[in-house]
């Protein structure tokens, strides 16, 4: 599904952000990525969802090496990668209806399928009665919400989620990671980077822990206990 | 519910304020010059219709204190070579009068009573078919009466149709200059937008938008302004036509022309708003395209 081989990134002349980095996540896998703040867990990320091209080494989505991707087929296996930002990037001029239909709307779906799947996730989500409020107007959780529900609408393969439960509570959290776990079991292979310790022991999945660059593979059990990074692992 | 139109807040940009006035004038421009050129055209071929086979014959006068035939003894000359000679239709002799009235606005009143040596005038109609060539009859004529002129009206026509060449050159030069200004003021404005709207085009990219697809916002946002500015600059080209068209009549003057158009080139100015739209949003779909396909 995903797989780094000996992968660097580095911002322009800058140092490596991330360096020999190397693991591979099976179809239907779920991992958190943790680590300290700066270690490198958004551009990981980024990496995942083709924001960023690798500095060194290689990344295959899907049986498919990114950088021989054209424009178009980067675009259709974007389509297959849903993606919670850190700072949600909802589009200010759009209601929390049509920011949700955006991913239903690039891949040219109907109109009215839209609307009925849109409004029935929003309203699991708790927001049935924001439908077609702007981002501005809903706090940070719900906002926080309407990113998710935009990740996750369009069933996607791969989700990937930048501190997702950063915004609300622990409630609310709790209720999104069982979310991200419905999905997980109906095939979606999830990464999710988070500093919550809680729920990454409530929650108990492999953890990808990043530290001065590099990466290791934890298992679940292994949280709590003093798994210091060791290079990077495969 | 889904009542957007474009996921790019392209309705807020500056360019809808400015863009639709910026093509109606160029739609203007252009919409006059072409009514310009076509107009001078007609003009142009009305005369040379309107001259087909008209010759204006001068009998100078003799000279003063010459010998000879004298200047009715001329004209008689003429005339009866000219009804003698096969395709010709018709012969009139200009009277004095007539001759004083053509000279009028540049002598003055009273030419007659001056007593100047004018040439005498005879009007030839030729038969389109049968009739002899200018130089030839011309030829024909100083031979017996020497001194005769023939004016087939060709040099002032040929006059008339460099300038309505070059009115037609100027026009369509005209037409040119505003495409390609339009042209050029659509791609200032689709790169504004691209950069203004930089991040929110990064955020549909990562959720799988293909180049076509933000392309076609921003086509269709060009579109809308560029109908809206042609529809206002055919409006403001019909209605300055009109005016034009009405003074013109008012004045009754046989030199100037009218401004009526055919009723093709009315569905042509008709169709210029649809042109607009079509330049502009091809013009703005191959900047995004273009200008995406450069990113990394």
């Amino acid at each position: 599904m995903v797989r780094f081989e000996e992968v660097a990134l580095r911002y322009g002349v800058g140092p490596d952000v991330l360096n020999g980095v190397s693991f591979h996540l099976e179809p239907g896998s779920f991992h958190f990525v943790t680590g300290p703040s700066g270690a490198g867990k958004s551009s990981l990320l980024r990496l995942m969802y083709l924001a960023h091209r690798p500095s060194e080494g290689r990344i295959s989505l899907f049986g498919r090496g990114v950088e021989s991707l054209s424009r178009r087929e980067s675009a259709l296996l974007r389509r297959r990668i849903g993606v919670v930002f850190q700072d949600f990037r909802l589009l200010p001029h759009l209601s929390a209806l049509e920011n949700v239909a955006l991913p239903l709307r690039v891949a040219g779906q109907p109109d009215d399928k839209i609307v009925t799947h849109v409004s029935e996730l929003l309203s699991w989500v708790g927001l049935a009665e924001h439908l077609d409020a702007l981002p501005d107007t809903l706090s940070g959780g719900q906002q926080q919400r309407v990113a998710i529900a935009r990740a996750v609408i369009g069933r996607p393969s791969l989700l990937i989620a930048d501190e997702p439960t950063g915004n609300v509570d622990d409630r609310i959290a709790v209720r999104l990671l069982y979310l991200f776990e419905e999905l997980n079991k109906l095939g979606t292979t999830v990464v999710i980077a988070t500093h919550n310790e809680g729920l990454v022991t409530q929650f108990s999945h492999p953890v990808l822990k990043i530290h001065e660059s590099e990466i290791e593979i934890l298992p679940p059990q292994a949280i709590g206990l003093d798994a210091r990074p060791k290079g990077s692992a495969a | 519910m889904l009542g957007y139109a474009s996921d790019l807040p392209l309705d807020r940009d500056a360019s809808v304020r400015f863009l639709p006035w910026l093509v109606a004038f160029m739609v203007y421009l252009a919409a006059l010059s072409a009514t310009a050129a076509l107009t001078m055209n007609k003009v142009v071929m009305r005369w040379d219709q309107g001259l087909a086979g008209r010759l204006t014959i001068q009998v100078p006068p003799p000279a003063p204190g010459q010998a000879g035939p004298t200047r009715q003894q001329r004209v008689d000359a003429v005339i009866d070579l000219l009804l003698h000679t096969e395709g010709v239709r018709d012969v009139r002799l200009l009277s004095d009068s007539d001759i004083a009235d053509l000279l009028e606005p540049w002598l003055g009143d009273g030419i007659l009573e001056q007593n100047l040596p004018l040439p005498a005038l005879v009007a030839v109609v030729l038969d389109d078919e049968q009739g002899p060539t200018p130089a030839l009859l011309a030829e024909r004529l100083d031979a017996a009466v020497p001194g005769t002129v023939v004016d087939d009206h060709q040099r002032w026509l040929g006059d008339l149709f460099d300038l309505a060449r070059t009115v037609e050159t100027i026009a369509s030069l005209v037409v040119v200059a505003v495409g390609l200004t339009a042209v050029v003021t659509v791609v200032f404005v689709t790169r504004t937008g691209l950069s203004v709207h930089r991040p929110v085009i990064d955020l549909l990219h990562l959720i799988g938008a293909q180049d076509s697809y933000i392309a076609r916002q921003f086509e269709a946002h060009a579109m809308r302004l560029g109908l809206l500015g042609g529809i206002i600059g055919v409006l403001l080209a019909i209605a300055s036509v009109a005016l034009i068209g009405h003074l013109l009549t008012r004045s009754e003057s046989g030199l100037l022309p009218d401004l009526s158009l055919a009723p093709l080139e009315w569905i042509l100015l008709l169709l210029l708003p649809l042109g607009t739209a079509a330049i502009a949003m091809v013009t703005a779909r191959l900047t995004v395209l273009l200008s995406l396909a450069r990113l990394p």
